[in-house]
């Protein structure tokens, strides 16, 4: 015998996008009782698309809207610009002021998507905040849920839900989680619910940087120029920049560095100093990172105790790798099986346990492989 | 279903849907010499007729436009136009600061294209302009004014102008006045002639007509500079083929809406009435927008504030349950302002958030009052809590 699932109060958070407009239309489908808001997120929105796809214009929201209409729900715009302003686009701002680099969608998961929106949307009578990405939630006979690797690798996104803790996860719903079909398949089937969004291009870039150009954003956000060295391992100046902000651990290109390094390999961002506005470069080993530090750690679920073994993502569409790992006053203390390139402090580091997350950390400080040997 | 939202509009009466659908079968064009044009033409001029009897005017001083916003747009910039052009010195603009954006736009757009001098009149509490806020606006510089423009009543907090003493201000001065009288007409004694205004605007759907199709009343002695140029249809004030079926429909329900107006206005201010007192039994803070008299006031409206509350969380408590209402004000990008018209009353910002707008019309009924009775408390109690998130 199979249980009716409850018929819940579901927001839907439709981006005008092609994946949140299919989640929405089949958690109606599903017979849930579905709302869709569109998240009003820019102070300016910009009337039509201009460059990368953005998620923040005008036609975004229209998008939204008419997908909606189509599946037959009820839609609104909700204005959250401010919060989103100063939780994300802020923090985006001084992480990279800082030499960190930041991930905003992350930050936007956990502090707009399943708070601001969550908790409003449950003091309005909502039981749950349903979107598009790709993960699973997982029910335990407990009553406890646990949040999973979508069904399809290849799309999985619980990397950036990583953050959720259990009570926002009790009340996030994927209705694309499980599905184990191609991005294709996803916008046949929007065709097929003769969503008009079926052939919109995929979002890739950050929302709130409409032409894809961080670093002018950057440079506009945080004065201008501001020249320095960029300098060797051993300290020896090769170059200036236009402002240490600009870069990013890992980073080869758009260093202007006249000539070549002595052995001829290409070198890279091994180091951003903020305080003394230099860049430090180097060969490709050195980027090699045999440990690391991280701080404001998330669990899904109970705090793990003692050292655990887990694997670890460390970018959105980043692969796994083996990791030991320990909660050390309130600190995340990580040890790689084998030495990982291009960590850079401010990114999240997601713990796996097989495909369920565990929880996240922001990275804070990493120990490079090197070093370690030197 | 409880549909509260009639000042958006209003279901079209079963005799304008019976006319405009015998015309849609109908070919001719008014302008036309021919039988075909014959036919078309008098339907027109029947129409026309009827509208300028609807509304105490002269058959010529109707002229058709598209709806609202249009002839809205050709009193206040064709009359400026004409103005100017007869006296370059003419181009202060006056207005309220609590018109509709049709109008309120246009004026704003006189000011940054055409060398206006945009003036907002004062208002007090309610939204109201007293004839000697005009009176001092226009004795300031009698020579420069070029138009002024005051609602006849307010279509978020439904507050009534004194039409009939700021017309006889403006015509001492010989200055044309302009009264946006789409929420008016049907619900108050509006009479083109009585009124001594300029120009007068009323809209079909608003009254039980169809949409797109609206009317500037223009005394005889005005030729506004048009906004759109063709034909020279409509005094050549405004060119464009008529919309037959859309004119006919009109003028049905202008005839149905003059004739059963003290009706409505016992009725549906009735109605009104039982719906104020059962939201401020509900949530005893609500707050009554507009002037509070019933002779101040729209009968049809009824409009408040919920402090603690913002507007658009009360929108989709209601629209869940099937109260379809508005909190008043425009959009920007689907995002809700805080009302321009609250704002100009004195209103707090944040207070002007919480905002909703009941509006009855001729399908309403007890029921309706009743759902919103049930479910306003509960429906404020819960958008206050997911107000302070």
């Amino acid at each position: 015998m199979t249980e009716t699932p409850r018929r819940l109060r579901v927001l839907a958070a439709m981006s005008g996008g092609v994946d949140s407009a299919v989640a929405a239309a089949r958690a109606a489908e599903a017979g849930h009782d579905v709302t869709g808001v569109h998240l009003a997120l820019s102070a300016n929105p910009q009337s039509f698309r201009t460059g990368a796809r953005g998620c923040c214009t005008i036609e975004d929201s229209r998008d939204a809207r008419r997908a909606a209409d189509v599946i037959g729900i009820p839609f609104y715009v909700w204005d959250l610009a401010e919060r989103f302003r100063e939780d994300v686009v802020e923090d985006f701002v001084a992480e990279y002021e800082a030499g960190r680099t930041p991930n905003p969608c992350l930050r936007c998961n956990e502090k707009i998507k399943f708070a601001a929106l969550l908790d409003k949307a449950l003091a309005l009578g909502f039981d749950a905040v349903a979107t598009g990405h790709y993960a699973t939630v997982v029910l335990n006979e407990d009553g406890s849920r646990e949040l999973h690797r979508a069904s399809d690798m290849a799309k999985d996104q619980s990397y950036v839900l990583g953050v959720l803790d259990e009570r926002q996860l009790a009340h996030a719903m994927f209705p694309l989680g499980d599905t184990l079909t191609t991005k294709e398949e996803i916008r046949a089937e929007a065709e097929r619910r003769g969503l008009a969004v079926a052939k919109k291009p995929d979002s890739h870039d950050i929302c709130f940087i409409a032409d894809g150009d961080t670093q002018g954003f950057l440079a506009n956000r945080l004065g201008g120029t501001a020249q320095g060295d960029i300098l060797d391992e051993s300290g020896a100046k090769l170059g200036t920049h236009d402002g240490a902000f600009g870069f990013t651990i890992g980073q080869r290109k758009g260093l202007r560095i006249g000539h070549p390094a002595a052995d001829g390999k290409p070198r890279y961002v091994l180091d951003i100093s903020p305080v003394n506005n230099t860049v430090t470069v180097g060969p490709a080993e050195a980027l090699d990172v045999s440990s690391l530090t991280a701080i404001r750690p998330r669990w899904c679920g109970t705090a793990p105790a003692g050292s655990g073994t887990y694997t670890a993502q460390l970018r959105a569409h980043g692969g796994e790798t083996p990791v030991t790992a320990e909660l050390v006053d309130g600190e995340l203390r990580v040890a790689f099986g084998e030495p990982v390139r291009g960590v850079a402090p401010g990114q999240a580091i997601v713990l796996y346990d097989g495909t369920r997350v565990v929880g996240s950390a922001t990275i804070a400080t990493t120990v490079r492989a090197t070093a370690a040997l030197a | 279903m409880a549909y509260l939202d009639h000042a958006a509009t209003t279901p079209m009466l079963p005799e304008a849907v019976g006319a405009m659908t015998a015309h849609l079968a109908v070919t001719g064009n008014a302008s036309s010499l021919h039988a075909a044009g014959r036919r078309a033409r008098r339907t027109v001029e029947e129409a026309r007729e009827t509208l300028a009897e609807s509304l105490g005017a002269r058959p010529s001083e109707v002229v058709l436009t598209a709806g609202g916003t249009e002839a809205d747009n050709l009193a206040v910039k064709g009359l400026y136009w004409a103005r100017r052009d007869a006296d370059p010195r003419r181009t202060r603009v006056l207005a309220s600061p609590v018109e509709h954006h049709a109008v309120l736009d246009a004026v704003h757009w006189l000011g940054e294209h055409e060398g206006a001098t945009v003036e907002y009149l004062p208002v007090d509490a309610y939204g109201r302009v007293h004839p000697a806020a005009l009176r001092e606006a226009i004795a300031r510089d009698p020579s420069d004014v070029a138009m002024a423009t005051v609602m006849w009543a307010n279509n978020e907090i439904g507050t009534v102008m004194p039409v009939r003493e700021l017309a006889d201000v403006a015509a001492e001065f010989g200055v044309p006045l302009h009264a946006d009288a789409v929420q008016a007409f049907g619900q108050l004694d509006v009479d083109f002639a009585a009124s001594g205004l300029a120009a007068m605007t009323v809209s079909g759907h608003k009254i039980g007509g169809p949409y797109g199709i609206g009317a500037l009343l223009l005394g005889r002695e005005y030729t506004p500079v048009p906004v759109l140029h063709g034909g020279g249809q409509e005094r050549h004030v405004r060119s464009g083929t008529l919309d037959v079926p859309a004119v006919a429909a009109f003028a049905v329900a202008g005839r149905i809406a003059a004739e059963q107006r003290e009706w409505f206005a016992r009725e549906i201010g009735g109605l009104r009435d039982e719906l104020v007192a059962a939201v401020r039994a509900a949530v005893p803070t609500a707050v009554l927008g507009g002037d509070p008299s019933p002779g101040g006031r729209l009968p049809a409206n009824a409009h408040f504030t919920f402090p603690g509350c913002e507007g658009d969380s009360l929108l989709l408590l209601l629209d869940a349950q099937g109260i379809e209402c508005s909190t008043g004000s425009a959009c920007t990008a689907g995002v809700a302002q805080p009302s321009h018209v609250l704002l100009a009353t004195g209103t707090d910002p944040d207070l002007a958030r919480g905002t909703l707008r009941f509006s009855l019309g001729h399908t309403s009924t007890a029921d309706d009052v009743a759902a919103v009775a049930e479910a306003i408390g509960p429906a404020v109690e819960r958008a206050r809590t997911a107000g302070l998130v």
